[in-house]
């Protein structure tokens, strides 16, 4: 029973498991939800789904299984040519549909339709940009909202009541991108390292029997310190001009990373490392730390993490005086390669999605200078940068 | 078997009542999850008092080991009684303290178990657990005795997503995502903890709500219990529906605010916004 929509489930990538089938299975013979497909569904959405980000899927995987509507599979799929004119019609006045035979017709719109859908979708989940920048758009005031128009349904089918799993309330917890700040902790966790510093105040069993026995028999506590994670950090991030886009997810990391290190040190950085970093962006311009000065006091056992886009021009990497800011007297190669001395263990996080890094010339020679130790920072990079260091 | 229904005091929409009744049925434990305030803790008190059990709670902090949870074993008090010579130093079971989930398996009738926020301990701790929330049994070295269930009680664990939880874990329990209740589920909640409350008051106070709700970048969305807090206060301080309604430009944040926003940055944002929106009324 319900197998083929047990196998669906895993296809969209549920993570269920037999076991779970099993206890769906056992559930509808204990009659917990009787004859009616809504308690099944909430039912079969309690035991089959065990995380927040999934009951988008699963929503999506059951209107499919159990009433037969076509489902939009992957949103960046192709749409339906009919669909999109018919979106389109619905959006536009007799004036606009005039303009848009200027621009070029109905063939050029739905490119440009695809693009913005594909674009909002992106830029939806990179933060919170869109909003307010109605206007432009030939789609008229409201820009483009799945929710208004029904993706999946056709029109006239359902009008009254949408079954609840076709009003996929969950959308915005399918987070298969998104880099949450728990996400980011989970993924640092990888650096832990426990090791007992710090005041003795743990019962040490062990020791205390021991020495009580020395002790012939007088008792003899023995304490030891409770253990912490050791692992010390220095923290890069770059700032201003072209990382303005990925602010909210620095800050995310930022955060993640300030509860879970115990030494965190951070600096800021503009481009590229040259002769003095900063800690507080307003006073950058009075207290400035020379990196000379940052090798001196941090020893070789802190770890470097740089947090940047590495997208300037070559200049700023390789000539004196190439630094956008001030002049600089040797190159910012110098300057970074100097830091990574001091600092074998050492990664780059770079923002930028991974299949725009051949695209621009800098992120190459930063790439090339860290020994390829760059990672996107996305979780699966952080994941393998966080491995990496721990090397 | 009772099946639960909500109580007079607490508003369960039908997914909710079909997980835990699932939970029950099945004698699994209920993983709830959700957005801080939206009753998660609340429920399992609700749980106990609905189908009439005794609740007894496990508040995990970052410090919580698995094993506090079935027993610990006070050899400190041991060492003292054996130099002091008590004759209780012989039987090692005197010095076993038991935990709250021996409290649980011991019960006279199963028991409503919480245990509290799982995600504030060590990333290990739901792993400890595994054998012993699906076996309801553990095994107690000191004494060489294995401690099994009466009656299974019924295990609601609430987490507020911190950590990850293992998936091994998680098979093992029914899910239940709290999502944040819509304006009329919000409307019979109110109703069952205000049951006097003015129409209009009631209106007016959720239409702020939601409007703070949708600004964006909030840090800390108000919720539920935020909510219900925020007409106490304006009950208390009988506040007339038409303060609120007034959009007067010098009033930008509704009053009492100090309930709803719980941090400066977010009032800061919340004023600006206001000031915005009223800039562009005007």
């Amino acid at each position: 029973m319900f197998f083929s929509f047990f196998a669906e489930l895993r296809d969209a990538k549920v993570p269920v498991s037999l076991r779970e089938y099993l206890t769906l299975m056992e559930a509808m013979q204990k009659r917990v939800a009787a004859f009616d497909i809504e308690e099944f569904y909430f039912l079969a959405r309690t035991s089959l789904v065990k995380d927040e980000r999934h009951l988008d899927r699963f929503d999506r995987v059951f209107g499919h299984c159990f009433k037969g509507i076509e489902t939009l599979a992957d949103p960046k799929a192709e749409l339906p040519e009919a669909w999109l004119k018919k979106l389109a019609e619905r959006f536009l006045t007799e004036e606009e549909k005039k303009q848009i035979e200027a621009l070029g017709g109905w063939e050029k719109l739905m490119e440009a339709l695809r693009q913005r859908l594909a674009e909002q979708r992106a830029r939806h989940q990179g933060g919170s940009k869109w909003i307010g920048t109605a206007g432009t758009s030939p789609f008229g005031a409201h820009g483009y909202n799945p929710e208004g128009v029904r993706i999946g349904q056709e029109e006239g089918r359902n009008r009254s009541a949408v079954k609840v799993w076709d009003r996929r309330e969950f959308r915005n917890l399918d987070d298969t991108v998104e880099l949450g700040t728990r996400n980011v902790k989970l993924a640092l966790r990888r650096l832990r390292q426990f090791a007992r510093e710090g005041a003795a105040e743990e019962l040490d069993l062990d020791g205390t029997v021991k020495s009580t026995a020395h002790n012939a028999g007088w008792l003899d506590l023995k304490l030891v310190p409770e253990r912490h994670n050791t692992v010390k950090l220095l923290l890069f991030i770059d700032v201003g001009g072209s990382m303005e886009d990925h602010v909210r997810v620095c800050e995310e990391l930022f955060s993640a990373a300030r509860s879970e290190f115990k030494h965190l040190i951070h600096f800021y950085f503009h481009n590229c490392i040259y002769d003095s970093v900063w800690r507080d962006s307003r006073r950058r311009q009075i207290e400035q730390t020379p990196v000379v000065e940052l090798i001196r006091t941090y020893d070789p056992s802190y770890r470097v993490v740089l947090v940047g886009d590495a997208s300037m021009s070559p200049y700023e990497i390789e000539k004196e005086g190439g630094s956008v800011e001030r002049w600089n007297d040797e190159p910012g190669e110098t300057w970074l390669r100097r830091l990574l001395d001091a600092y074998p263990k050492a990664v780059w996080l770079n923002p930028v999605p991974q299949k725009y890094w051949t695209g621009t010339a800098s992120i190459g020679m930063i790439r090339q200078i860290v020994a390829d130790r760059m990672f996107p920072l996305t979780l699966d990079g952080l994941d393998r940068a966080m491995r990496r260091l721990t090397r | 078997m009772r099946r639960f229904e909500g109580t007079d005091t607490y508003v369960a929409t039908q997914d909710l009542r079909v997980a835990v009744n699932a939970a029950i049925a099945l004698e699994r434990p209920l993983l709830v999850k959700g957005e801080p305030g939206t009753g998660k803790t609340i429920l399992a008190h609700e749980i106990a008092r609905g189908i009439g059990k005794d609740l007894i709670t496990w508040h995990i902090k970052s410090t919580t080991k698995a094993q506090q949870g079935l027993y610990e074993y006070d050899a400190v008090s041991r060492l003292r009684d054996g130099q002091l010579g008590d004759e209780r130093v012989h039987d090692i079971a005197n010095y076993i303290v038991p935990g709250k989930l021996w409290e649980a398996f011991e019960a006279a009738a199963a028991p409503v178990l919480l245990i509290d926020e799982i995600d504030k301990a060590d990333i290990e701790f739901p792993n400890d657990l595994l054998l012993e929330l699906d076996r309801m049994e553990f095994y107690v070295y000191e004494t060489r005795r294995t401690i099994s269930a009466r009656h299974r009680p019924i295990v609601v664990i609430t987490s507020n997503n911190e950590k990850e939880l293992p998936d091994a874990f998680l098979r093992r329990c029914f899910f239940h995502y709290i999502r944040f209740p819509d304006r009329t589920t919000m409307q019979q909640i109110i109703d069952v903890h205000f049951p006097n409350l003015k129409h209009e008051l009631l209106r007016e106070a959720l239409t702020i709500f939601y409007e703070i709700r949708e600004v964006p970048g909030l840090k800390k969305k108000p919720s539920t219990s935020e909510l219900l807090d925020w007409i106490k206060l304006l009950l208390v301080e009988d506040v007339p529906p038409d303060v609120l309604r007034t959009r007067d430009p010098a009033k930008l944040i509704p009053p009492l605010h100090g309930a709803l926003l719980k941090n400066e940055q977010d009032v800061h944002l919340f004023e600006r916004l206001a000031f915005l929106h009223r800039r562009e009324r005007g």
